[in-house]
């Protein structure tokens, strides 16, 4: 009597709320099974509760060149210089704690920019029939062969420098991929049944859009979102090597930079070059092997594979 | 880095699949493939102005930057820019730069930004179209293998391995293959792309310019091929399961002759348009390849317009660099066609 009071009373928000808990479920479950994926995220937030915890790990006077004067400069990796030590006698390790957390940020940050304007445009190009869609569709295919870092690198030349600049500019810069993904994916769900029935019903697009297509393509952007995290963190080191970072906050590709400013490579000072360099590499990698799996999951065509 | 994750190919190749067009006459095919192509070219020519004059960032201001400038000789930087104009007026004058191939003088060498251009154009398609063929075999090859012995060892290997290469910063590979090869164990010059004093026979000179190629061109196609490894191995899974397979195999025919004649061919369609696609990525990559090991090329002059800051020559280089890519990308549309005989007939 009580159990079927309980399923009649459900309100369609708590069972979809229950539908949802359950498909979350699943998809960790599968999740979990991917050996590469779990490698990587378990790698992934180690690095992040490092960078988080920066200031308790390697208190900020480890990176004051004024109270570092008697840290031998160009010190190679020893037990006492864990990973040697820059020019100015700063721990390369310190450098690295400290620098994950601005290239995390700046991954993070230019992947919801980006992320933003994909979902957005590749909704609306695959949504709107005619002029409109055409029209975006256009846009995407253009973005897409445009060589994105040559119009970074004249995005953050030409903007006042700095970290949010970066950040714009790979973000301005790199959204045509997830666009033309998520507009295939509208393409798919629109030509589902259910939209019919909605717009029968006297649907906006607007209702449309927020009720039916983004859940449908959400999922997809959340794989390309681990993608691309990978990439803007690759792109940003790229844009600091050429010149066009912010020399006052110290990202992974800065310290990069800073190695190659005192020539580093050529005067046999290897970890500073190697250490940094390895470090974009894992943590890019990292977010590859959790995006691969999640994509995985989600893209029916993949599973099984 | 580059425009497209390796692991959305599955994706994309679906899609071509339903967008790939049919039985369109050849004239009209080649009209609307070119219009698009000329629509790409305006759209960067606007852009490459507008980027530099509208936005919030002032050209003369960041060209002034770092350098001691009074506000007198910014205002006859101003003018010399011809920002003091009105807008439609720069935009006219700028209009007319570009369809006479003009784009100014560059401010650091002092010499016209074409010229400059025209001077080291062929370097860098010497470079990237030497990385292109090897990169693009090499990935093809290996992508098919892998993807024909799915889960195999070899495909393990494989796939690990350009997945570790794809995350790794181009600029940084170089400078480690240049600290190992060049300096410590001094197999290969370290940089440019011809010796202070050249051998006087041509074939000498040849093998000097090839031996100041193969560090660049070895860090290229390491972070290059990764995606065309994967692009051809989902493509080739994607065939794998189809019905004419079985056939062939039911013929009796050997597994490596029903790969190289039966699957590889049809695999190899959606995988061309992707790998021109890509191309993008290889002109990203010669900016920083170009830059550690100081060739000659586009690339370099980007680097050194950015150090400037030279913007005519950013400018220039910006609207070369993307009209390789349309054009790069129109051919990818016509060899397309040529070779899937399904949109060729009719």
């Amino acid at each position: 009597m009580s159990a079927e009071n309980l399923t009649v009373t459900r309100s369609p928000r708590a069972m979809a709320w229950e539908r949802r808990r359950g498909a979350i479920g699943a998809f960790c479950a599968e999740f979990a099974r991917s050996r590469s994926g779990m490698i990587g995220l378990i790698f992934l937030l180690v690095v992040i509760v490092i960078a988080a915890l920066a200031p308790v790990i390697a208190p900020a006077w480890m990176l004051d060149v004024t109270r570092l004067l008697d840290s031998p400069r160009f010190a190679p990796p020893s037990p006492e210089h864990l990973l040697g030590t820059d020019h100015q006698g700063r721990e390369i390790w310190v450098r690295m704690v400290w620098g994950a957390q601005v290239s995390l940020v700046v991954g993070f940050a230019a992947t919801a920019v980006s992320m933003v304007i994909g979902t957005v445009v590749g909704i609306a190009a695959g949504h709107f029939t005619g002029w409109v869609g055409g029209l975006l569709m256009r846009l995407i295919d253009f973005f897409l062969v445009l060589p994105s870092l040559i119009l970074a690198i004249v995005l953050s030349s030409v903007l006042q420098r700095g970290v949010w600049t970066i950040v714009i500019a790979i973000g301005l810069t790199s959204w045509a991929g997830t666009a033309r993904v998520v507009r295939s994916q509208t393409l798919s769900v629109e030509s589902r049944d259910y939209i019919e029935r909605s717009r029968v019903l006297g649907a906006g697009h607007w209702h449309i859009i927020v009720k039916h297509l983004l859940p449908g393509v959400l999922p997809l952007v959340l794989a390309n979102t681990t993608l691309t995290v990978g990439s803007a963190i690759i792109a940003e080191s790229t844009l600091s090597f050429l010149g066009l970072g912010d020399t006052t906050t110290q990202s992974w590709g800065a310290v990069l930079k800073n190695s190659m400013d005192v020539s580093a490579a050529t005067s046999g000072y290897w970890w500073y070059v190697l250490v940094p360099g390895i470090a974009i590499v894992l943590v890019v990698l990292a977010f590859t092997l959790v995006g691969r799996a999640v994509e995985n999951i989600i893209n029916p065509t993949l599973r099984s594979r | 880095m580059s425009d497209a994750m390796p692991a959305t190919e599955a994706v994309i190749i679906e899609e071509q699949g339903e967008a790939r067009p049919r039985g369109v006459p050849a004239l009209s095919y080649a009209l609307t493939k070119i219009g698009g192509a000329l629509i790409s070219l305006v759209m960067v020519i606007i852009l490459g102005f507008f980027a530099f004059k509208i936005l919030p960032g002032d050209p003369a201001a960041a060209m002034a930057r770092d350098r001691p400038m009074t506000p007198e000789q910014i205002q006859q930087l101003r003018e010399q820019m011809g920002l003091d104009k009105p807008l439609w007026q720069q935009f006219g004058d700028y209009l007319v730069n570009v369809f006479t191939l003009n784009f100014g003088e560059s401010y650091v060498y002092k010499e016209s930004v074409a010229s400059l251009i025209g001077q080291y154009f062929w370097n860098t398609i010497l470079l990237t179209g030497t990385v292109a063929i090897i990169a693009i075999a090499l990935g093809l090859w290996l992508g098919q293998k892998a993807g024909w012995k799915h889960g195999s060892l070899f495909d393990k290997v494989t796939t690990g391995t350009s997945l570790v290469l794809w995350s790794v910063p181009t600029f940084w590979l170089g400078l480690i293959l240049l600290m190992v090869f060049g300096g410590t164990l001094r197999w290969f010059p370290t940089g440019g792309m011809v010796s202070p004093n050249p051998p006087d026979d041509v074939i000498g000179q040849i093998l000097d310019v090839v031996s100041h190629m193969v560090l660049p061109v070895i860090t290229m196609v390491a972070v290059v091929y990764a995606q065309y490894v994967m692009v051809m191995r989902a493509s080739v899974m994607e065939e794998k399961s189809a019905d004419y397979l079985v056939t062939a195999r039911a013929k009796g025919l050997r597994d490596d002759l029903v790969r190289s004649r039966h699957a590889v061919p049809n695999a190899l369609l959606p995988a061309v348009t992707l790998v021109f696609m890509h191309i993008g990525g290889l002109i990203a990559g010669a900016v920083t390849v170009e830059t550690v090991f100081s060739w000659p090329g586009l690339g370099k002059l980007t680097f050194e317009a950015i150090q400037g800051p030279d913007l005519p020559l950013l400018q220039g280089t910006f609207v070369v660099f993307s009209a390789i890519i349309i054009v790069m990308n129109l051919a990818a549309d016509f060899i397309y066609r040529w070779l899937d005989p399904r949109v060729r007939r009719a």
